[in-house]
This record gives structure tokens, C-alpha cells and sequence, in this order.
């Protein structure tokens, strides 16, 4: 199943609520186009939340890594919620796991925008 | 999959990339491969289908990509060749360095060698061959690398 996202915001933290897989092609043009949409609109804070994406390739992984740097060198923040275990490992091995700011809650992780 | 072995041809698209991991964790699965090892596979094979369609054939509709499937009594052998001008081994980054973590490409060969036991990688002037081998019923300790 190629990736959906929906939008919904919360104390100014926009969460991006991800389904399916973030691989070369059109799943990767999705999560682009909407990060693009919402830095166009000025919202610097984005949650990526992850939990119904259980594959990523390693073009997904680089959209990601695209999404926190542009996010980032626009002054604003994106992190990742809710991993699941086969996109933790990959994470893991590719040594991001640390580069990211992954939060497992989301309360939590909406406290910790400035 | 009829007999050990079966080989066919795709066109350089990327239908062909999703072709290519959906067969390669069908047979994974036949083999009596774990979920995880299933997956692992099947990521290994979507990831030399990215290499072969895009950077070996760069899309060209007159190269093609040749997939290999075959078992033996300890060996999943898979092998996938594309016609491009033959990878470069020099140019494969190390994902892992510092100062490569924030690129957005490069990672494709690392995580084949993070999740097959054997991976050999044979460029030449008329195409790239890669084979992966995964041992059936943990027969290596896994992630070794043959020569290139």
C-alpha cells in the first residue's frame, strides 16, 4: 500500500498521521509534498507519526533524512513518533536512530516543540 | 517456484522494483524463511532492483534486468543483473560516516550487506551482477561479505 497521510494539528504541532510504506516512487513524493505544504504555510513544527508505516527502502529513508534537514534549515523541527520495530531496526542500523528526535508518545513528544 | 531454479527478464521501471520484491518474498517465504528473514530478503532484492533500474539502466527501456532465483540444499541464492556501464565499486559512500549521515542516498548497498549473509558484486563494462545468498536454517553467522 503506497503511503497516506492526514494532517491534524495539536498545540501547534502539526502531526502527520503516516499509513503504509515510504519507498522510491510515489510514497516518497507523498511525504515530501506534504512537508513542502506545510513549511509553504509557515509550520515549522512537524510530528511524523509512524506508526502505521511498517517499510521504508532505503529511498524512504533518504526522504526522510531530506525531510528533517529542510524542516531544520528552515529554523523549524521534525521529529518521529510512534516507530514501528521494522522501521526502529532500520533506523538502528543506519545509525539515524540518534540523528532523529524519536518520541513514543505523543503528548509527550507535542511538549517537547519549543 | 517449479524445479530450483527459474530466471526471468523485466523492463528497466519501477514496477519491476516492486515486482522483484514481492516475488523474492514469496519464494523467501517457500523456503521456510522467518518474518524477519522474509523481510530482510525481500528489502535486499527491492534494493538491487532500485540499483540495476536506476543507476545501471537509468530507466532505459531498451535495457532490461535479469532476476535469478535459486535454491539449493543450504543456499537461497538470488542474483540480478542489470545492462548499465558497471558500478563503480570506489564510489560506494559509507553511509555510516559522519559525514555521510545526512546525505539522501547511498544506503542501498549497506543495508543489502546489513541483511544478506553473502553478497558478491561483479561490475563490468556491459552491466553490474549482483548475487545475494542467504543461508537456509542459520548455516553462517551472517552479514559476511564474499570478495567483489
Amino acid at each position: 500500500m503506497n503511503l497516506k497521510t492526514s494532517t491534524r494539528q495539536v498545540d501547534g504541532v502539526n502531526i502527520v498521521d503516516c499509513s503504509g510504506r515510504i519507498t522510491l516512487g510515489e510514497g516518497s513524493v507523498v511525504l515530501r509534498d506534504v512537508v513542502k505544504d506545510l513549511l509553504g504555510k509557515g509550520q515549522k513544527k512537524i510530528l511524523l507519526n509512524l506508526g502505521d508505516v511498517n517499510y521504508i527502502d532505503s529511498s524512504g529513508i533518504g526522504e526522510l533524512v531530506s525531510a528533517y534537514t529542510t524542516v531544520r534549515n528552515q529554523g523549524g523541527e521534525l521529529k518521529l513518533l510512534n516507530l514501528t520495530k521494522k522501521v526502529h531496526d532500520l533506523l538502528q542500523i543506519t545509525k539515524l536512530y540518534t540523528v532523529f528526535d524519536v518520541r513514543d508518545d505523543e503528548a509527550s513528544a507535542i511538549k517537547s516543540f519549543r | 517456484m517449479a524445479g530450483d531454479r527459474f530466471s526471468y527478464r523485466l523492463d528497466s521501471t519501477l514496477e519491476t522494483v516492486d515486482n522483484a520484491e514481492q516475488t523474492a518474498s514469496r519464494i523467501a517465504s517457500e523456503t521456510g524463511f522467518g518474518e524477519d528473514e522474509v523481510m530482510q530478503i525481500a528489502m535486499a532484492v527491492r534494493e538491487a532492483a532500485v540499483n540495476a533500474v536506476l543507476h545501471g539502466n537509468a530507466y532505459d527501456p531498451d535495457k532490461k534486468v535479469d532476476l535469478e532465483f535459486e535454491r539449493t540444499a543450504r543456499d537461497l541464492v538470488i542474483t540480478i543483473r542489470d545492462q548499465g556501464k558497471g558500478m563503480d565499486l570506489s564510489k560506494i559512500p559509507d553511509p555510516l560516516a559522519p559525514e555521510n549521515l545526512l546525505k539522501t542516498s547511498g544506503r542501498g548497498i549497506f543495508l543489502i550487506r546489513s541483511f544478506m549473509d553473502v553478497v558478491e558484486i561483479h561490475p563490468s563494462k556491459t552491466g553490474t551482477e549482483i548475487k545475494l545468498i542467504k543461508h537456509v536454517h542459520g548455516t553462517a553467522e551472517g552479514g559476511k561479505e564474499a570478495s567483489q
